[in-house]
């Protein structure tokens, strides 16, 4: 069927802020789907709440709104546009809920717009239990026996009828939110209250528990004609009862048979024709181990994380293909883009093993329970590549960037047998090492199988290294033995260590003995036709397929790897901008990265993609083959960063600010200098590397001290210290991890946190713009609301402001970006940070400015000058438009995660509000960051002491709007001190009623809690907000982010917002 | 042990030696199914060729052998990248291993399989050996090699006598050409009572048994030597009784009725292969094991048409006889291993024979 020539214009709806469970995978697939439209011809409206994306630029979209994701928004945005269809499948969850409650509400067809791809009938089929259900029913697909309710004692009702343990799965959540398994009636009824709560339609599915059951996905594709193919599948090493986001997924399945694969390949098929899928779908399953028994758990009736993956498994680009169906094209007319011979009407035939891991957030998360279940609780994921499990799985752990680089890396060494049934019982993030140390003691297969139901296929592959660790240690390190450690993948460094030779040694002794990494094609079709457009990856022991020669100038762009608090999808954003930029100067690009969920590891963003670990040694396997003119590291975020000093010995040019000027920058004895030099004044302070060096640092300076270690992101580690107390406890926390570099203990100044990126040509500087922070100094500036143009700071500071940044930006001898952070106390501008590199704030300052500052970066770094660009140096004027970009928070998904904000980052995203009036841009962004009130206009307010007359400017302003407060005892005091009618309210280990009855009771809109800095922090504080967030109340931990959301409250009068198309704003110089 | 596997251009690859280490030589073909090798192993198509499967990681779960297409293994060697050492599946009952040794297969494990690939890909397919001896001389070998043909197969891998699977339904007469056990159980399925016949055996006595329909399996080798065959498969053609033929037996129907066939540069060997059905439009995943085709250009449209086509190359994929009961597909519908999407066909057969009626 050829393309429907009615489709013109067409809105694709984005995913709104990263959180836990929608990443930056959608940005990858509505990024392919854009361009893949745009490629026909069609024009396309973009919508979505999130400004690091690289779908919101005005390259990938002909109009681009950054706006707030509600249904009244995209009502609005299609009058104005007028686009004839919607494609609502490629942006995750979110934009799919928006496009429904849209056709719901009958205005898609007031408007005579069409939704393409997939269905609304078809959506409500797969996403609604009941249908679901029953539609499986009706073509004999097996579901586990389970019902549906809508109040707990429905549920209660119907698990007294299956048994426990059962499962539990809101309608209509994101990464399984408010999910789990439930053993007895209080968890039942826990998880129950909590997960009716947070479905959309309200409802929760309670199903027979088939935990154990191993977990089968099947990413299929269907056409509007009718056919049906399976891009992958894949298997879960953790049996049912992880989140596969969770999971350490391997592709293609690997314990299966030819009758179980086909069987559920075909049932897979059956479902998506059934329920008239047109695009792309996930289907998952679980098999029983032991019988060819299966249940379907659920299917996703549009592109996901899984979809990512699958893609990046398989060289199959799903979103690509789904989007051209959504047109009306069928399978069999879309060309496979990496064989440029094949049709997309082909199923995808590895020659490799794929194997994820998730990045889950426990290090930044301490207090965080690490159990996995059925919520997603993974902020990101790697992808590695290899010829067997044993090696991908290797590749795997050290991509993770957590320091482990084996399975030697946690050591659970010091348990015995029983200890280690114990620990192998508990299903958490560390289970592989806790296996490994099983199998180092000589527990069996059978045991180790029968605790924690991972295939036993699965536990010899772990065997299998475990038992290279001991030949390692034990044998003579021939080259026989050499070879085969490296063909399972091991880090000469980890062999180094346990063959007891230097790394280096190894290194020499692979060399001389040609053992050295080769390159794999993915190709989709195991190596049947030749590719046209393929990526890499490693293996040793086999023939190098990867041809380095082209004649062109090569750079090597290195990627940000797995998303992370701190280091998320805007540096993916800053890599691909700088590897077209360099495209377009005529240079060959190659990247390294394994994320599968961004665009920069997409086959044809770079001339070459290697999918590798972002270590010394794998970037150098690559240097060895490709000998790169230059790499440039200021776009890849501090894992690029990371890498500087090894480039530079193994002689590839740092192309960009040298390597002895970031280092000048994180150094704090050689910053010092500068500083001094350029006569820029920063907060006192001093380099440590013991706890009591510390405390005297920290009494000479005057508490509060800021303790953090250097070379981080996102500020992990870093603390407000009050006392000696405090110093103790965050030293033994950093030195935890061996420290390669000093502490740092510095003043802390209460002050206006100002930030400022900014391009250097060596002479001249340019500066896109100056952001504010609305928090005061103390809060990362990651978790801290920003506004362009800054508002309180006056005409004079912002010049001292560009000064600053021209003489430090001179003195780094920065080629390419900066990113300072100030502190601007009492009419005093102090430098607390500067990061000669691309930072968070790049994506979103480019787009609300209209200065393409990657682009522009990437060219100086080329030689080109600011002025023979067209621009005019220094501070630019500011923009028509103010930009508000809030923080978004995913703590609802991570238990016993603290939730108070501080100098280390927690966020996980964010979204923008843009306007031509500040209100109504903190409007939108309060608006795009899910904050909807006034909901019940109950509120508690518990602030501690320093906060507490502040407090009630705020409180009288809330109460003006018609919110009931409820206060603590000396909070409340104060508060009716000052004529506000607060309620006193009992904490929590009073007697009822008290505060946490309140906000179970489920009428509380927002909690403001204030906790007092420091280690003595009360534990009751940390539970109050637990509770709130776990029970879906908004918590504020500042009272600068409660007097915006008062301001912005205040102004909610606003109706008609006014939408602005980014791609219209102009640079202004 | 060290195995070698010595290509007729006098490509060498380096590995070990799995299952039986006797020397063979044998025609290398390549298959990309991710699973299935038992059923690989047991389709009596492969026989006097040697099978290297793309995949690189093979005897997962190792040997169920209800799954075994026939009664043994036919392929002359297995050539893989590495062997599961322990098999995880719970009808598992044997490693590879141990089902290679005890069926006198010989085979090479641990070398560059994708590179092996590549090769074949490049040059076409090409015999080889594969030998544990260290001290092999190319000089001999090369030309042994080169001169190597695989013969008449269909003759040892028939079965010997007729046997029969009883069914109250419809009677059809298979003519077992190499025949994967799954045809007849597809048939059996349908309530079919399926008649085996061997290749060897006559149109008349075929038709003696007066079946309701005549099914023309899969089967090994160059369908140009089954000059017997063809002759007896012309007679079938004549009788008005309804046909269904696949791979080997859709290329023998095809060459009686005057069209040609040709070798492929290196054949489809997989379970990922598209098909068109050219009456519908629609694309099936196709599971396929053929080295020859049909030449779909020179053919007499009053005698056939085409029915199906592959996807990625264009080849023909099956026929339709033009005025009879009768239809021909290059590829597998009885599956095993690969994609079971294209089952439909023997219900279509099923109908055929009943409209006949």
């Amino acid at each position: 069927m050829p393309k429907n020539p009615d489709i013109k214009k067409v809105l694709v709806i984005g995913s709104g802020p990263i959180v836990i469970g929608q990443a930056a995978e959608f940005d990858y697939a509505g990024t392919q789907a854009c361009r893949s439209l745009k490629e026909e011809g069609v024009e396309v409206v973009l919508l979505n709440s999130n400004p690091a994306t690289i779908m919101t630029d005005k390259d990938i979209a002909d109009k681009v709104y950054i706006e707030p994701l509600t249904v009244e928004v995209v009502e609005q945005l299609i009058l104005k546009e007028k686009p004839d269809s919607v494609l609502p499948t490629l942006g995750g969850q979110a934009g799919l809920n928006l496009a429904m409650e849209l056709d719901e509400r009958g205005f898609l067809k007031e408007n005579q717009v069409r939704l393409i791809g997939t269905t609304s009938e078809t959506i409500k089929k797969a996403e609604d239990r009941l249908e679901f259900k029953s539609t499986m029913e009706k073509i004999g697909e097996p579901v586990a026996p389970s019902k549906v309710v809508e109040n707990v004692e429905e549920g209660v009702e119907f698990t007294k009828r299956i048994g426990y343990p059962v499962v539990l799965r809101p309608a209509y959540t994101l990464g399984g939110s408010g999910g789990g398994i439930a053993h007895n009636h209080e968890e039942l009824v826990e998880i129950l209250e909590n997960g009716l709560r947070l479905s959309r339609v309200g409802q929760v599915l309670v199903e027979r528990c088939i935990a154990g059951w191993k977990e089968i996905e099947y990413e299929v594709m269907r056409d509007g004609a009718g056919n049906v193919i399976t891009v992958c599948n894949m298997e879960n090493i953790d049996p049912v009862g992880v989140h596969t986001g969770d999971s350490i997924v391997v592709a293609p399945s690997q314990t299966l048979g030819d009758k179980e694969y086909q069987m559920l390949r075909t049932s897979a098929l059956n479902i998506i024709t059934e329920l008239k899928i047109t695009g792309g779908c996930n289907v998952q399953f679980a098999l029983k181990p032991d019988s060819f028994e299966y249940c379907v758990i659920e299917v996703n009736p549009r592109v996901s994380r899984s979809s990512a993956l699958a893609s990046k498994a398989t060289g199959y680009p799903i979103a690509k293909v789904a989007a051209k169906i959504a047109l009306g094209y069928t399978l069999d007319e879309i060309k496979n883009a990496i064989t440029g011979k094949t049709y997309a009407s082909f199923e995808p035939m590895l020659d490799y093993c794929v194997v994820k891991m998730p990045r889950l957030p426990f290090d930044k998360f301490i207090s965080a329970s690490r159990k996995l279940t059925t919520q997603m609780k993974a902020t990101g994921e790697v992808m590695s590549i290899s010829h067997s499990f044993e090696g991908g799985l290797m590749k795997a752990i050290r991509s993770l960037e957590q320091h482990v680089d084996s399975l030697l890396s946690y050591d659970f060494s010091g348990l015995n047998e029983e200890e280690l049934y114990h620990q192998l019982a508990r299903v958490d993030d560390r289970r592989i090492w806790v296996i490994a140390e099983a199998l180092r003691k000589g527990i069996s297969y059978e045991k180790i199988h029968e605790i924690t139901k991972i295939d036993p296929w699965f536990i010899d592959k772990l065997a299998i290294l475990v038992e290279m660790e001991k030949a390692l240690k034990t044998q003579e390190l021939t080259p026989e033995l050499l070879a085969e450690a490296k063909r399972l993948e091991f880090p000469d460094s980890v062999i180094g260590r346990l063959a007891g030779r230097a790394e280096e040694e190894v290194k020499k002794l692979r060399y001389k003995n040609g053992i050295t990494a080769a390159y794999k094609m993915v190709d989709t079709c195991a190596a049947e036709f030749e590719a046209a457009t393929p990526y890499y990856y490693s293996v040793f022991g086999s023939e190098n397929e990867a041809v380095s020669e082209t004649g062109r100038k090569k750079v090597l762009v290195l990627g940000s790897g797995p998303i992370r608090i701190g280091q998320g999808i805007e540096f993916d954003f800053c890599s691909v901008h700088c590897t077209w930029a360099f495209a377009k100067e005529g240079f060959e690009t190659i990247i390294i990265n394994n994320n599968p969920e961004t665009v920069s590891t997409d086959f044809d963003i770079a001339d070459k993609l290697y999918f590798e670990p972002l270590t010394p040694e794998d970037v150098e396997n690559v240097v060895r083959l490709e000998k790169p003119d230059g790499a440039v590291v200021q776009f890849g975020g501090q894992t690029a960063i990371k890498l500087t000093e090894a480039l530079m010995k193994m002689g590839v040019p740092i192309l960009g600010t040298s390597a002895e000027n970031v280092n000048a920058a994180e150094d704090r004895e050689l910053f010092d200098k500068i500083l001094e030099e350029c006569s820029i004044p920063r907060p006192a302070g001093d380099t440590v590397y013991t706890a009591e060096e510390a405390k005297k640092v920290a009494n000479r300076l005057g508490y509060p001290v800021l303790v953090r270690p250097s070379y981080v992101l996102g500020g992990q580690g870093m603390q407000i210290a009050i006392n000696d107390q405090d110093v103790d406890e965050f030293i033994g926390i950093i030195n935890r991890i061996a420290q390669e570099h000093p502490i740092l203990v510095d003043k802390y100044l209460m002050g206006k946190e100002i930030e400022v990126d900014a391009v250097c040509d060596g002479e001249d500087i340019l500066i896109p713009g100056i952001m504010e922070h609305i928090e005061r100094a103390g809060i990362h500036s990651g978790d801290s609301i920003s506004v362009y143009p800054a508002q309180s700071i006056s005409k004079k500071i912002k010049r001292v402001i560009e000064e600053y940044t021209k003489r430090l930006a001179r003195s780094l001898h920065v080629i390419g970006l900066i990113n300072i952070q100030f502190i601007v106390s009492n009419d005093e501008v102090y430098v607390i940070e500067v990061n000669p590199r691309s930072s968070r704030t790049v994506p979103y300052i480019s787009k609300v400015t209209g200065i393409p500052i990657v682009p522009l970066a990437t060219q100086v770094i080329l030689g080109k000058k600011i002025r023979e660009l067209g621009y005019t140096p220094g501070l630019q004027p500011e923009a028509d438009y103010f930009a508000v970009k809030m923080p978004v928070f995913s703590f609802e998904k991570i238990r016993g995660a603290d939730v108070s904000l501080g100098p280390e980052m927690k966020s996980t995203g964010e979204c923008l509000g843009i306007a031509k009036s500040f209100d109504e841009a903190l409007y939108k962004a309060f608006l795009g960051a899910g904050i909807r009130l006034p909901k019940h206009k109950n509120m508690i307010i518990t602030v501690k002491d320093s906060d507490k007359l502040e407090a009630v400017d705020i409180a009288r302003r809330f109460e003006a709007i018609g919110y009931r407060i409820f206060a603590t005892r000396s909070t409340a005091k104060v508060l009716r001190e000052h004529g506000v009618n607060a309620m006193r309210i009992n904490k929590i280990e009073s007697e009822s009623p008290n505060l946490m009855d309140l906000i179970l009771g489920h009428e509380i809109d927002l909690v403001i809690d204030t906790p007092s800095p420091g280690v003595g922090h009360s534990k009751d504080g940390f539970l109050i907000r637990r509770c709130a967030i776990e029970t879906g109340v908004n918590v504020l931990t500042s009272l600068d982010t409660a007097t915006a959301l008062i301001t912005s409250l205040e102004n909610n009068h606003i109706q008609n917002l006014t939408l602005i198309d980014i791609a219209q704003i102009a640079s202004r110089s | 042990m060290k195995a070698f596997l010595i290509l007729e251009d006098g490509t060498v690859f380096k590995g070990r030696s799995i299952g039986s280490s006797r020397e063979v030589i044998s025609e290398i073909v390549f298959n990309t199914s991710m699973t299935g090798y038992l059923e690989v192993l047991t389709d009596p198509s492969y026989a006097g060729q040697a099978v290297v499967m793309t995949y690189p990681l093979i005897g997962n779960y190792g040997i169920c052998y209800e799954d075994m297409e026939s009664d043994r293994p036919w392929p002359d060697a297995f050539i893989v990248r590495e062997l599961s050492r322990q098999p995880s599946n719970f009808r598992s009952e044997d490693t590879i291993q141990n089902f290679l040794l005890k069926y006198d297969i010989p085979g090479i494990a641990g070398i560059d399989t994708r590179a092996l690939t590549k090769i074949l890909r490049e040059k076409g397919t090409m015999n080889g050996c594969i030998t544990t001896d260290e001290n092999y001389s190319l000089t001999e070998l090369l030309p042994c090699l080169r001169s190597y043909t695989t013969g008449k197969v269909v003759e040892k891998v028939t079965c010997k006598a007729p046997y029969v699977l009883p069914g109250a339904g419809k009677k059809v007469a298979l003519l077992d050409l190499g025949a994967k056990r799954n045809i007849a159980r597809s048939l059996n399925q349908r309530g079919c009572q399926v008649t085996v016949y061997p290749a060897g055996t006559s149109a008349e006595e075929i038709l003696l048994g007066r079946p309701d329909g005549i099914m023309l399996s899969n089967g090994p080798g160059d369908p140009k030597e089954c000059t017997d065959i063809i002759r007896e498969i012309g007679k079938l053609y004549d009788s008005d009784v309804p046909i269904f033929a696949i791979c080997l037996g859709h290329q023998l129907m095809a060459l009686a009725k005057g069209a040609d066939t040709y070798k492929m540069k290196y054949g489809h060997r997989g379970g990922n292969h598209p098909v068109r059905d050219l009456s519908t439009g629609r694309v099936y995943i196709s599971s396929q094991n053929h080295g020859y085709v049909v030449d779909a250009e020179r053919l007499d449209p009053s005698v056939a048409v085409p029915a199906f086509e592959n996807v990625n190359d264009g080849t023909n994929e099956g026929l339709s006889y033009t005025g009879k009961k009768i239809f021909t597909v290059q590829f597998h519908p009885e599956a095993c291993p690969g994609p079971q999407d294209s089952g439909y066909l023997f219900d279509r057969f099923i109908k055929m024979m009943e409209v006949d009626q």
